[in-house]
């Protein structure tokens, strides 16, 4: 289930990148070279052979004494075409400030959201509800740049309260940042937890629990949150995807050393492994997410809990 | 035969619009926001009429930068024309109203052909995988969730570098990003009445797969597309102002509400209705969009009909 | 034997959509004590509603009690606060819903669906509670260790005998039973209704039990209330209801029963449907569909007439017998 998916990813951006129209040679060698020293180039960087052995060699290596590179399987991707770092040192100094910015954002979502959905859902259409809809549907209708760009303008330029340019260091310059970040996500969460409690608040379990004489506070909490919850981990964990996305916006506006800021400018210099080593990875870091999610799901209900161990005892049974 | 059965199926789809209507019409925040819609189609539609093209288009830098409602002399055409800028101008001293209303056009190009072509090839693909499964079903089924799991942001961004910074290309991208969700709707409805009881009891009578198509399986697809292609509308502009933003869709001269932004990041502390202009115009149009795709989706709801 | 349960003239309304629903009409009803009551009546009669107005859990704002009052043990419900009303349900008055499939919460264990309620009601230690619940699983035929599951576990029987389990935990002086055997199999109705009346039998709890099923009533029941169009058309004992049924209706749904030793091939149903309850008829509601019907019965609605406890809501019997107002 992984694997494909994970193979396919890496071969579509391979291709897209493929076809990407630069020249790597002239980019090595600058501009003044003679024809003979750029066809030696791109000899020497493999880019003269076909595109299967070109995606093959990205995923399990070059053997090359001055380009060679173990290849994606192996974690190598040898350096970048422009500043000739190790790309994936780059990677690895960079992503962490991204997850710091994207984790950031989520548990912000998280915290205000889901209190938020559960008040609009015990008082749903009332004057507190109605607020909150207009405030998520605005979320999920503005594009992150704009709204870092406003934070900027209210909070940096004219209040003073933060700075305009973060960086890991600093905590107060991440809390923009992070805000602008988790905007949309909060939004979703917070819709997503109203529905999933109005439909939840609807089910006879509900009403048994409370011909029981359980108080309020019990059934809202004990019993109708954690079924309301078990779609909303699900959204929160795909909402990390477009967290990732967009943090490559929300970087580049707070000039902040991210992966975002990386690959923005790596597309800009027509960075090809850079990009793909990149993308690569923040695709896998993604599809790997998902797949705790499922797991973590299976966790939170037992519904599927017992699916898996009716399974494993069932495949145990045949050997 | 089949002649009988258009025709019945187009009188009982004219009730359900009717009906339709009624429920949907009292969502007073969507008929606003269908309302808005229609005026922002109008704007973009009569956009030369309000502002000439070129006028947007051409720089007065020694116009630069006035405040919304300033009025000044503008040297176009090779006349010297008295004009108020009601919305004020950028750094090239382009009118930004003008350019907002020329935006619009482009915008809503973007959303409907978009959406069109994700809806087709989406339709098309999920259909097949429905109705055949096997192998063909899980090949659709594992490029769909390829596509998903890269970040819409990085996957446009990687497609528009490689095909290069057209208008077409742009397209292309968005598309890419919308047509998956059409496949799993049309999947989904297909799979889950494909094998109901009431298909194979139609089948028995000898009803022939198209009217099994029309009558049975059109309907349940229907009210998701519709209200999945209004939401897309919405992602697809907002999508188209990301990457306009990168410089990677459209260009500066062309007025899209994204590049603008782009344009206006170094001035906003001294003239911020750059900012705050093309934002609110994104901002309008894709918050209309969600509204009327919410109330869509509450009017459609077989479980909330009367 | 005194009445555990007093309800007079109780009139519950539903709105939904611009409409208001007449869901429960002047009706008056009392059970005595330690005895099974089966209240009849097709879906639609407001059977429901009245066993959700006795716990007073009409939510507004889709509905409301709009008059009338509820004594149980003669404690005033209508009048109670919901703290007060919150500790009666689950220890004093416990109510079975018809669909076990859904009554259960997906995502908690049986056994602590059944504590949560003994923890609550009763001065019980949690891991008291949890043994009493495990007890509670065993009468009813589920074996103890089996609280530790998730009701996806188990088959829909069970389920509902869970769902006994949870209501008598706390011994109920009254069981609100709406239709609890009819979405589940002849075979096992029959085994869950075994269990109910032992242990009913057992506990001396008062019963409501709510079916439109006339068959169940009579192996099940003391006595029996027919309702119609939210209100109660007849009332005795089985013997007297089902031995000698007054009210047109009653003859009717007996009437509908199949008689095998006739051979007769065509079923009687009662002709027409249930009055719409946005709009009632004037007079008697029954009086559309009613053979002996008087042109009195379209004008004015009947009052209740009594001869030796059975009571019978209807004019032919105002004239004839001894007119009692309701009790």
């Amino acid at each position: 289930m992984l694997i494909p998916v994970l193979l396919g990813v890496t071969f579509i951006v391979f291709s897209l990148m493929y076809i990407t129209p630069s020249d790597p040679a002239q980019m090595m060698l600058g501009a003044n070279a003679s024809p003979a020293a750029y066809k030696q180039m791109r000899e020497d960087m493999g880019l003269n052979s076909p595109f299967i052995v070109q995606y093959a060699r990205f995923l399990f290596g070059y053997k090359h004494p001055i380009f060679g590179y173990k290849g994606l399987f192996f974690g190598d991707l040898g350096r970048s075409y422009v500043s000739n770092r190790i790309i994936f040192e780059v990677i690895a100094n960079s992503f962490p400030n991204t997850l710091i910015l994207a984790v950031g954002a989520l548990i912000l979502a998280l915290i205000l959201g889901i209190p938020i959905g559960i008040i609009s859902a015990t008082k749903p259409y009332s004057v507190a509800d109605m607020i909150f809809t207009v405030f998520a549907l605005l979320g999920a209708s503005m594009p992150v740049f704009w709204i870092a760009m406003v934070l900027i303008y209210i909070f940096a330029m004219n209040l003073r309260l933060f700075p305009a340019i973060a960086n890991p260091g600093n905590f107060s310059s991440l809390v923009l940042p992070i805000i602008t970040l988790s905007l949309p996500s909060l939004a979703i969460i917070m819709r997503m937890t109203r529905s999933s409690m109005l439909d939840v608040m609807q089910q006879d379990y509900i009403r048994t629990a409370r011909v029981k004489g359980m108080d309020e506070k019990t059934v809202i909490f004990k019993h109708a949150l954690r079924n309301a919850l078990i779609p909303v981990v699900t959204v929160a964990g795909l909402q990390f995807g477009g967290l990732l996305g967009g943090a490559v916006l929300t970087e580049k506006i707070f000039s902040y050393p991210g992966l975002g800021s990386i690959m923005v400018d790596a597309i800009y210099q027509k960075d090809t492994p850079q990009i793909l080593g990149s993308v690569c990875f923040v695709a896998i870091t993604f599809t790997i997410i998902n797949l705790a999610v499922d797991i973590l799901y299976g966790f939170i209900d037992p519904r599927i809990k017992s699916t898996f161990s009716a399974k494993k005892k069932l495949v145990r049974g045949n050997q | 035969m089949s002649n009988q059965t258009f025709l019945r199926f187009f009188k009982r789809q004219s009730k359900n619009i009717s009906q339709f209507w009624r429920q949907f019409s009292r969502n007073k925040l969507a008929v606003a926001s269908l309302i808005l819609v229609l005026i922002f189609a109008l704007i973009a539609i009569f956009a030369d009429v309000l502002y000439s093209y070129d006028f947007v288009t051409s720089n007065s830098l020694e116009n630069a930068l006035l405040k919304p409602g300033e009025t000044s002399t503008v040297y176009f055409q090779e006349k010297d024309i008295e004009h108020t800028f009601i919305l004020g101008s950028d750094n090239y001293g382009r009118d930004i109203l003008g350019r907002l209303v020329h935006g619009a056009r482009i915008s809503m190009i973007i959303g409907i052909v978009t959406v069109a072509m994700s809806l087709i090839v989406g339709v098309i693909l999920g259909a097949i995988a429905g109705y055949e499964g096997g192998l063909v079903d899980t090949i659709i089924m594992r490029i769909t969730d390829i596509i998903l799991s890269i970040p819409t942001i990085l996957m446009s961004i990687a497609i528009v570098t490689a095909l290069g910074n057209s208008f077409f290309n742009l397209l292309i991208a968005i598309s890419v990003q919308l047509f998956p969700k059409y496949i799993r709707i049309v999947r989904a409805s297909i799979v889950s009445i494909k094998d109901q009881e009431y298909v194979e009891a139609a089948r028995v009578i000898g009803a022939s797969d198209l009217r099994i198509i029309l009558k049975h399986i059109l309907p349940n697809i229907t009210s998701p597309i519709i209200v999945q292609s209004t939401l897309n509308i919405g992602s697809s502009i907002l999508e188209a102002s990301w990457l306009s933003f990168l410089g990677l869709g459209i260009l500066p001269p062309k007025p899209e509400w994204g590049n603008m932004l782009s344009e206006a990041r170094e001035f906003i502390q001294y003239a911020p209705h750059l900012l705050f202009a093309p934002g609110i115009a994104i901002l309008l149009t894709v918050l209309a969009y969600n509204i009327i795709g919410d109330g869509l989706r509450d009017a459609l709801d077989p479980k909330l009909r009367r | 034997m005194d009445k555990i349960l007093e309800i007079k003239d109780l009139h519950v309304n539903y709105y939904s959509n611009r409409r208001t629903v007449r869901a429960v009409n002047n009706l008056s009803l009392d059970m005595q004590r330690g005895r099974v009551l089966g209240l009849v009546g097709e879906t639609g009669a407001g059977k429901t509603t009245l066993a959700l107005s006795i716990l007073n859990m009409i939510r507004a704002p889709q509905g409301k009690i709009i008059s009338g009052s509820i004594r149980f043990d003669n404690a005033d419900i209508l009048g109670m606060s919901n703290q007060e009303l919150r500790e009666m349900r689950g220890k004093d008055i416990a109510m079975i819903f018809q669909d076990p499939m859904t009554a259960l919460n997906p995502v908690l264990t049986i056994g602590e669906q059944i504590a949560e309620t003994i923890f609550k009601h009763e001065k019980a230690s949690k891991a008291e509670a949890w043994s009493k619940a495990e007890e509670m699983l065993e009468t009813v035929g589920i074996p103890g260790v089996r609280a530790r599951e998730y009701p996806h576990q188990f088959s829909g029987g069970m389920k509902q005998r869970v769902v006994i389990a949870l209501s008598l935990a706390c011994n109920p002086r009254l069981l609100l039973a709406d239709e609890p055997t009819t979405a589940l199999d002849v075979t096992i109705q029959a085994q869950v209704l075994d269990l109910m009346r032992g242990l009913i039998k057992t506990n001396n709890t008062s019963v409501l039990f709510i079916t439109h099923s006339l068959g169940l009533v009579v192996e099940n029941c003391d006595e029996v209330a027919t309702m119609y169009a939210g209100e109660v058309v007849e009332y005795g004992t089985v013997e007297q209801v089902f031995g000698n049924p007054l009210h047109p209706y009653t003859k009717g749904l007996l009437g509908s029963l199949p008689d095998y030793s006739e051979g007769s091939p065509r079923l009687r149903p009662i002709p027409g449907l249930m009055p719409d309850p946005t709009n009632l008829p004037k007079g008697c509601y029954f009086s559309p569909r009613c053979p002996n019907a008087m042109p009195k019965c379209h004008e004015a609605h009947p009052e209740n007439s009594s001869i030796e406890g059975h009571l019978v809501k209807c004019h032919q019997y105002q004239e004839n017998l001894h007119v009692e107002q309701s009790i």
